[in-house]
């Protein structure tokens, strides 16, 4: 049985290794054996037992890495499984991908980190846990943020919540850096947010639609970047970033050298509040799309590097959750599957953002940010993660077509151009246009 | 899908001709002659949230026009027990409704119904978006009173982010370039309001909003809506109550219009509600006839 791979002809971008050239890359034993320039490796004698992939005219990348993906197990499977929504990232190009604990029960235990990892979940691709910051992320008391990183979680979040306490957010990004574990924020400030539906704007007043205002994002960036600045070793990641007031901190923290890193989503690059119509709940997320002026700031911080990665936000509902009065309809959007086209036909060929920049927020950048060790580059001897795509292919995306059990996309139907054309995850194919 | 046609979702929508249309067949409307326009139809009148005057109104026009009438509210019904607004739709549509009017607490839930279900849909008010009918039945009060909407100045007062009523008459009232003035507390009348339509603006002091004013609207200000906002109900009184002497500041001729209910002794003192300017229950009586127009429109009627 061969366990070898060769990809032939393809155009290899590595921003990580600074790479953006025709190459071969030879898959072995779950690695990346060789990466040379063209037609080099069968010259040093590889056996027939490779099995090869035509590359020609498709650029390959190391395998996106999604930092933030709600996969719903345990407890809410009518929704999304860890079998379905790793087939809808398969499809999208992502070898691995972050699951978010606000599950039911909240994974904040080092047995349920466990169960995300056994086997028999059935992963397409590699599953990362995030485990919870506080218990049932009620947000009073930290979980064992030690054993669960042993355990396997890359990070700690309440996400779906924010950790609001000051105090508890102290302490959590104390302990994370005691562990260099980064803490993950849901930058909402409740209090501000009852019962709002979207953006605060001219169009959430005129829809009669309460909004949730940038600055309950904002203000919580900032007082999340102002701990971090302070606290050694602290490693905060803001999680789907919207506003630009939120930026502005991001940056000031950055400057300062803290370990701050943050992740934008690409409804976030893509739609605004404006782009809403006829109270269609596919265009209800949290936090909201926001203003044009956040959306035009964001695209500056995706390119000049501020945004360290894309990252879906990738939230399945059953079809009777959001068919219904939008103020009561669930937050979220599904997203694995459309994330790359939105990024290369909004970011690239609208905005004229470099390839190798986008290709860096799918792969080095969220590897950076959760030390995804041997992931997010192709040098010689990191772990076979491969995604090999088309930058120019038009497709329609048919939300019916999904991978995903759910289909709440505000993009159904869109003409998007750049398609996956294969994932690799440990160097076997695991999903093939 | 298309909301059914006949349906009446909202005003910002709707076109300025189609608004006069409607104006004119009320007008046409006589409540002490109505002809059967409806005979044999099923009107079900689905209120989730309380309403004396929209409610009572829709029912009376129906049945003077001929039709069956079903009012189901949330409490004693199916809704109660967990169903789903659309569900609650697919179960009227089965029970054979020739029309639905819908009252609802969240902004939008009729356009929901209306995009599932081939019955036209009658927006009876949804949360704090729109309220077309009252726009409508305000719309023909002014009419009444006013010779046309032609160089007019309306200054409505009040608690306007909580007001459907106010969104919906500034959409009607900006489509004739009728000049609109919001008065109130930043609080209940964010800067933003000025983007509703054109031709509105926004003053902060009362004396602003009365000086050359033809129609005066005074709003209620919807406690139970607040949520977390807070106003000074007694400085409110100080500042935008409507009495005697501030009245005296607008056009000699100016009407004083309130979509109810009205609260005594808060946005107006009863030398107002029951002063010869006051053109409160005309609204009401206005109702019944601009109810009639929107309910025979729904079912092809309107000609």
């Amino acid at each position: 049985m061969s366990t070898s791979l060769l990809i032939k002809g393809g155009h290899v971008i590595d921003p990580a290794a600074r790479i953006d050239a025709p190459m071969d890359v030879l898959l072995k034993d779950g690695r990346v054996a060789e990466i040379t320039p063209p037609n080099k490796i069968r010259a040093k004698g590889v056996h027939g037992d490779v099995e090869k992939f035509d590359a020609r005219g498709l650029i390959v990348v190391p395998g996106f890495i999604d930092l933030h993906v709600h996969l719903r197990e345990p407890g809410q499977a009518y929704k999304e499984t860890i079998a379905t929504g790793t087939a809808a990232a398969a499809a999208g190009g992502f070898t691995s991908v972050c699951t978010m604990p606000n599950t039911i029960p909240v994974v904040d235990s080092v047995e349920w980190i466990e169960w995300l990892r056994r086997p028999e979940r059935n992963a397409v691709v590699n599953v990362f846990p995030i485990a919870a910051a506080t218990r049932a992320s009620k947000g009073v008391t930290l979980t064992d943020f030690r054993d669960l990183h042993s355990a396997g979680a890359v990070a700690v979040t309440d996400d779906g919540k924010p950790i609001l306490e000051d105090s508890i957010m102290r302490e959590a990004l104390v302990l994370g850096g005691e562990l260099n574990l980064p803490v993950v924020q849901h930058a909402e400030d409740t209090r501000m947010t009852e019962n709002c539906s979207m953006h605060a704007g001219a169009r959430s007043f005129r829809l009669g639609l309460r909004g949730m205002t940038a600055a309950a994002e904002a203000s919580i960036v900032e007082r999340d970047v102002q701990l971090a600045m302070h606290i050694p070793n602290a490693r905060l990641h803001v999680a789907h970033l919207s506003a630009a007031d939120s930026l502005k901190s991001v940056r000031r923290g950055k400057r300062a050298r803290a370990r701050i890193t943050c992740e934008v989503s690409p409804h976030h690059f893509t739609l605004t509040d404006e782009d809403m119509r006829d109270y269609d709940s596919n265009y209800k997320m949290n936090p909201p799309l926001r203003s044009t002026s956040d959306l035009e700031a964001i695209m500056v911080a995706l390119a000049d590097g501020t945004v360290d990665a894309i990252a879906t936000d990738h939230a399945p509902h059953a079809a009777h959750e959001k068919e219904m009065e939008f103020e009561r309809a669930a937050f979220g959007i599904t997203g694995l599957e459309t994330a790359l086209a939105l990024a290369i036909t909004k970011l690239h060929r609208e905005k004229h953002i470099p390839l190798p920049r986008i290709v860096e927020l799918f792969t080095a950048g969220p590897a950076r940010c959760f030390d995804l060790r041997g992931r997010g580059s192709l040098v010689r001897g990191s772990i076979a993660d491969v995604t090999i795509f088309d930058p120019k292919k038009k497709w329609t995306f048919d939300a019916a077509k999904s991978y995903s059990k759910s289909k709440n996309t505000p993009f159904d139907g869109w003409q998007l151009t750049g398609k996956v054309i294969a994932t690799i995850v440990g160097g076997k194919v695991v999903y093939r246009a | 899908m298309e909301p059914a046609r006949g349906s009446l979702l909202s005003i910002e929508h709707i076109g300025a001709n189609e608004i006069l249309q409607i104006l004119k067949f009320a007008r046409r409307m006589n409540p002490a002659k109505p002809q059967p326009l409806l005979k044999g139809k099923k009107v079900l009148l689905l209120f989730y949230e309380t309403s004396t005057r929209t409610r009572c109104s829709f029912e009376i026009a129906a049945k003077l026009l001929g039709a069956h009438t079903v009012l189901i509210q949330s409490a004693g019904s199916s809704i109660e027990k967990g169903e789903s607004l659309l569900d609650t739709g697919y179960t009227l549509r089965a029970l054979g409704a020739d029309v639905i009017v819908i009252r609802h607490p969240n902004a939008g839930a009729p356009h929901v119904m209306a995009q599932h279900l081939d019955v036209p849909i009658i927006n009876a008010g949804d949360g704090l978006h729109e309220h077309p009918s009252q726009a409508l039945l305000d719309a023909n009060t002014i009419l009444r009173n006013k010779k046309s909407f032609k160089g007019l100045q309306v200054a409505i007062i009040g608690d306007i982010f909580h007001s459907r009523v106010a969104r919906s008459a500034c959409h009607l009232l900006s489509k004739f370039g009728v000049k609109i003035i919001l008065c109130g507390p930043a609080e209940v009348v964010p800067d933003i309001a000025a983007t509703l339509a054109p031709g509105v603006r926004i003053v902060r002091h009362i004396e602003d909003a009365l000086r050359g004013t033809d129609v005066l609207v005074l709003l209620r200000v919807q406690t139970e809506r607040l949520a977390g906002l807070k106003i000074d109900l007694p400085d409110y009184v100080a500042r935008y109550q409507m009495n005697a002497a501030r009245l005296k500041m607008a056009k000699k001729d100016c009407i004083v219009m309130h979509p109810g209910p009205i609260i005594r002794g808060l946005e107006l003192t009863s030398e107002i509600a029951d002063g010869p300017q006051s053109r409160i229950l005309e609204e009401v009586r206005n109702g019944v006839p601009t109810r009639m127009a929107i309910l025979a429109r729904a079912v092809g009627k309107m000609r």
